[in-house]
């Protein structure tokens, strides 16, 4: 049952994913059916569910939720912007509910009920619906769980006269009056046959909405064959025993007819012939006829069969049984029928398909190696056919890595909600555009880029953007744009969160950043540099990684979180037309780019992302500061250089730096130091494996690596090895001071 | 941890027997993953001086132990012929460096004495007894005494 219920949490996430991009594609005027119909969907998907786990809270919510979805989707009322909003708040708030049935916690059970009412008073059938809709049935149903009651689910597409009332319709009345189209614009009659099982009802399937869905499809006669229900004392409740016969006129190819049913296919017997030409012998089963639209109502009769037959055949046409596992999805979309495509997969057995691959890959790399050391020829059969091999494994291990690529569409939606609560609170009107959202990304990268984005977003709304009476005393909109988007450039995501706001008050951020001192005042810098001091540490006031999703922390954090990722986080800003902040990330986490150098004999790899440059230091650009440190002159400025053989314990004495080749690298705060290493071997990608599964976290190692030769070589963490200078460099000066003092 | 341990002294069980600076010692064969030759290893900054560094087994990083210097005994200066002993305990595996593996004892849980109280305060921390076994006495080495002990001391280092 657990697992169950799992599987529905997942899929639940899925559904309200779908509902928020429904209603945002709402919001922007794609009020079509399809759109209103995937809403709708999502969200009876979710109270379905929720109801065979008897999530009451959740069942309750979306029910009213619901109720009003059905009144927009059958165009009883309009969804004008106050309703779409408070149609996605309600959606919020659900989402918050799935996530408390989930997980516990604590519920605003405030805001539920005052959207619960909000909703409720947004259903009011004032208009159309008060003659078609009893009104008391919505509070009625809103009030309790609604899983026993045969029918909870009203799809009044055109009617809410769902309740099977047959009626006679005569023959010609239906082809000739009903549709009002003939064969001849290219239409094709299908002979559809369609028998439940009683499987179909227990899975919370219903015959109706998939007869409704045929309709759809074209002009639809539709006759119910009642010949197997059995007299009452046989007939057992939860059986199935009607059939229909189905005649339909339509332009959609066979296919289409085909995926209406879809997801019952196994749970039903169904054949759909194409008939040739009109034939005038069709057997139509001039019996009665489930009204499927309006027709049924205009030409409505009385029923042929007993009352009594009548009302149980409509309770087991219509049973939802208690034991739904999932909701009533009947309607086969383009899009479902691709997810049914997919599987789901224990993320750890992805994980050790990945550590496989990767040690193919050094395996064959390994292979070649020792091809090569034992004086193969390049054109030898072995040799052509290790290159075949190496392919392959690329080839095998781009796939592999491709499995936990996923798109950062789910990350930004859930922007969205962060927009629509820091617009709510600032005051602010604000339309978020995101673009490339299909644009794949390591799952890893994915997940944590969730706080620091949410940060972002925060921070170029509350900041960013201004307030609207001054926005359009600039001349622009009132509404301020908040844009993200996501794409791939050269081997790497590329993610920009731009705002179309005043920009960045220098001014105003030298003049923070000398108070809490950042910077010496009187200090001359550029302007760059100066947008650059909202990642300094100390800019801002919280620090602590778990707070980058609460108000007032800094970009430090964020950027520090960007780093932890591989990543780069860069910032550009024009007065007045807003501020653009650039994340570049790798694709996935489990490889690296990386420059392998020697050190003392060692081989070590340096992520390529923290390298600027590399050079050969001169005599004349090396300085000696103080008794110990050194620096190195480049275009000016002076940089700390760091023997990186003797921080690692590899060698007592410094190296020579005129020997070396020095490796600028860049850590936090933008601060260049200079790594100095014996050699450069060359560029690599390389697997990243884990030195703290065995072993521990060590100083100045990020990770290890198993290179070609099949030795480990250890990852520098160089943001460590720096930070570890200046901590030795200030207790070499804490040490000198008491000397001297004494 | 302990309950595979405990489970295995307190029946009969399987030992690994193996020679470290002209003495005898032993594991349990149950966490002994594999037996390799001494590859050169990568070591690792600021290690303490009994972790030899990492190879890399079968794709994974594995640190190597120095067993003898762990104990207290002088530090091996491996050769090809000395053997690298791969345990596990719990997730965590470690590469013990031993200079030869002699034997393989099945001994009942009885047959272990208590360490006698002359054995250096080192020694006697990895040791879980010693067994006379053909007028030999050969110490039970207590691997997770020694894996924890390599956790913590990398731990201190950061």
């Amino acid at each position: 049952m657990a697992a169950i219920k799992q599987t529905f949490f997942q899929e639940c996430e899925e559904q309200l994913a779908e509902l928020e991009t429904g209603l945002l594609a709402i919001e922007s005027g794609e009020t079509d059916e399809d759109t209103v119909n995937a809403v709708f969907r999502a969200v009876h998907s979710i109270k379905g569910g929720a109801g065979a786990f008897g999530l009451e809270d959740l069942v309750r919510f979306a029910h009213t939720f619901e109720t009003t979805l059905d009144l927009v989707r059958s165009g009883q009322i309009q969804p004008d912007a106050g309703l779409i909003k408070l149609m996605l708040r309600s959606s919020d708030t659900l989402a918050d509910l799935v996530r408390y049935s989930r997980d516990g916690g604590d519920k605003d059970d405030a805001r539920v009920s005052q959207l619960h009412d909000e909703l409720t008073r947004a259903a009011d059938p004032n208009a159309v619906a008060a003659e078609t809709k009893p009104a008391k049935k919505q509070p009625k149903n809103a009030a309790r769980v609604p899983q026993p009651e045969p029918e909870p689910v009203e799809e009044p597409e055109t009617s809410p006269e769902d309740d099977f009332v047959p009626i006679t319709i005569s023959f010609d009345d239906l082809l000739g009056g009903g549709g009002g189209e003939t064969q001849d614009d290219g239409q094709q009659v299908y002979k559809i046959w369609f028998k439940p099982k009683p499987e179909l009802y227990a899975k919370a399937n219903d015959a109706i909405k998939l007869l409704r869905e045929i309709s759809a499809l074209g002009d639809a006669d539709i006759a119910c064959d009642i010949s197997e229900v059995p007299l009452l004392g046989e007939l057992d409740p939860e059986g199935a025993y009607l059939s229909w016969n189905i005649r339909l006129a339509t332009t959609e190819p066979e296919a289409k007819i085909r995926e209406v049913f879809e997801f019952v296919e196994f749970d039903c017997d169904l054949t759909v012939e194409a008939e040739p030409t009109p034939d005038p012998d069709f057997e139509f089963v001039p019996e009665p006829i489930v009204p499927v639209d309006q027709r049924a109502d205009e030409a409505g009769e009385g029923p042929l069969i007993p009352d009594a037959v009548l009302a149980k055949i409509a309770e087991i046409a219509s049973a939802e049984p208690a034991k739904a596992m999932t909701a009533a999805n009947s309607q086969a979309q383009p899009a479902q029928a691709a997810a049914q495509t997919t599987i789901r997969v224990d993320l750890d057995r992805v994980d050790r398909l990945i550590d496989l691959v990767g040690e193919l890959v050094i395996n064959q790399s390994m292979l070649t190696q020792r091809v090569t050391e034992a004086g193969i020829a390049r054109l030898s059969d072995v040799a052509v056919g290790l290159d075949d091999l190496e392919q392959l494994t690329r080839e095998i291990q781009d796939s592999v890595m491709a499995i936990r690529a996923q798109p950062v569409r789910p990350i930004f939606q859930r922007m969205s909600r962060v927009v629509r609560e820091v617009a709510d609170m600032t005051g602010k009107s604000v339309r978020l555009v995101t673009e490339g959202e299909n644009c794949e990304v390591d799952k890893t990268v994915i997940e944590r880029l969730a706080d620091p984005l949410t940060h972002m977003i925060r921070n170029a709304i509350d900041h960013g953007l201004e307030k609207p009476e001054e926005r359009v005393k600039a001349g622009k909109p009132e509404q301020g744009v908040v844009r993200m988007s996501a794409a791939h450039r050269s081997g790497r995501v590329i993610i920009e969160v731009s705002d179309d706001g005043a920009g960045i008050n220098r001014a105003r951020v030298k003049e923070i950043a000398i108070k809490k001192g950042v910077i010496e005042a009187g200090v001359q810098l550029s302007d760059g540099e100066i947008d650059d001091l909202i990642f300094a540490p100390g800019f801002s006031t919280a620090s602590t990684v778990s707070d980058v999703s609460g108000r007032g922390v800094g970009m430090d954090v964020v950027k520090r979180s960007i780093q932890a990722l591989g990543g780069r986080i860069s910032i550009s800003s024009k007065p007045g037309k807003g501020t653009v902040f650039t994340l570049s990330l790798p694709l996935t986490l489990a490889v690296l780019d990386g420059m392998v150098v020697t050190v003392a004999g060692q081989t070590l790899v340096v992520p390529l992302t923290a390298i600027v440059e590399t050079l050969q230091p001169k005599a004349s650009d090396v300085h000696g500061l103080g008794e110990r440190a050194k620096v190195i002159a480049i275009r000016g400025s002076f940089i700390p250089l760091i023997d990186v053989g003797n921080k690692l314990g590899y060698r007592e004495e410094e190296a020579d730096p005129i020997n070396s080749v020095a490796i600028m690298v860049e850590s936090e705060n933008r601060a260049q130091s200079a790594l100095m290493v014996d050699g450069i071997i060359g560029q690599q990608q390389v697997v990243i494996k884990s030195l703290e599964t065995n072993y521990g976290q060590v100083f100045g190692v990020a990770a290890a690596t198993i290179l070609g030769d099949g030795r480990v070589a250890v990852i520098l963490d160089v943001d460590a090895i720096v930070a570890g200078n200046r901590s030795d460099t200030a207790k070499a000066d804490v040490a000198n001071r008491k000397r001297n003092a004494a | 941890m302990m309950h595979v341990k405990e489970h295995d002294v307190s029946k009969a069980s399987e030992l690994i027997a193996f020679r470290l600076g002209g003495q005898e010692f032993c594991v349990d064969i149950m966490s002994v993953r594999d037996i390799r030759g001494w590859t050169q290893t990568t070591p690792l900054p600021h290690s303490p001086e009994y972790v030899k560094g990492v190879i890399n087994l079968r794709g994974s990083v594995l640190p190597v132990i120095d067993l003898a210097a762990r104990l207290g005994f002088r530090s091996t200066e491996p050769t090809a012929r000395h053997v690298i002993i791969v345990t596990q305990v719990g997730s965590q595996s470690v590469g013990l460096l031993v200079d030869a593996v002699s034997d393989i004892l099945t001994i009942n849980a009885e047959t272990i004495q208590p360490t006698p109280d002359v054995a250096s305060e080192l020694a006697r921390a990895f040791m879980k007894g010693v067994l006379a076994i053909e007028g030999r006495m050969i110490s039970l080495i207590g691997l997770d005494s020694v894996l924890q002990s390599t956790r913590e001391s990398s731990g201190t280092l950061n």
